[in-house]
């Protein structure tokens, strides 16, 4: 299944791009894809708020074909 | 109007604050954020502000409905401007338009540390020599 993930802000910078389409097993869980997504970019982890189709992730839910996923820094909006 | 926006253009105080306007209620209470021209790094030029657009107008009209019930607010609009902007320009604004001053003060308080804390949106400063994403302080 293909998931869109979406970077912004600094972690935009760090990717080096604003999103990628990733091609995951069906049954991947959200946490095995920011699994994923820290290994290949560390800088990332520790600090990542993550959001799962434009709402912030509750529980680790299951990732089905089209979802999108958000990985960015703490906001500062205001 | 819409009372929810994220949007590049600067907005006008008066349109806003007229979008809450109405006979029920006996107050309304503004915030206006601007953009600070220094911090300790010195000298700002300029701010970038980057936004999860889809995602950010979500929480905000959430947000929004929560201060409405919550605060048992008349009316309120909140709005958020985005791209490149310089020292003393309007950023955001709130206005709640209450039955009573107090729940319309505590309501434009609420939801501007909500935005803080949980809307996505990143402010990058610009300095003559350097630049700097706000969330590194957290």
């Amino acid at each position: 299944m293909r998931i869109r993930v979406r970077f912004f802000a600094s972690f935009r910078e760090m990717a080096g791009r604003e999103e990628v389409e990733m091609e995951l097993p069906p049954g991947t869980r959200l946490e095995g894809l920011t699994s994923l997504l820290m290994e290949e970019y560390p800088e990332m982890s520790g600090r990542a708020m993550v959001a799962h189709n434009r709402a912030y992730a509750s529980g680790n839910p299951l990732l089905k074909e089209g979802d999108e996923v958000a990985l960015f820094p703490p906001v500062s909006g205001g | 109007m819409e009372k929810v926006r994220v949007m590049e253009e600067d907005f006008s105080i008066q349109k806003v604050v007229d979008s809450v306007r109405d006979p029920r209620s006996g107050g309304i209470v503004t915030f206006l954020g601007t953009v600070r021209g220094e911090d300790i790094r010195g000298r700002i030029d300029a701010m970038e502000v980057e936004s999860y657009r889809e995602m950010a107008l979500e929480q905000l009209w959430d947000l929004r409905s929560r201060a409405l019930d919550e605060y048992d607010l008349v009316d309120m609009a909140i709005v958020h401007r985005v791209g490149r902007l310089s020292p003393g320009e309007n950023i955001v604004m709130i206005a709640a338009a209450g039955v009573h001053r107090e729940n319309a003060f505590a309501a434009a308080r609420f939801v501007i540390d909500e935005i803080k804390r949980l809307v996505p949106i990143w402010k990058k400063e610009l300095f003559s020599d350097q630049e700097h994403w706000v969330e590194e302080e957290k």
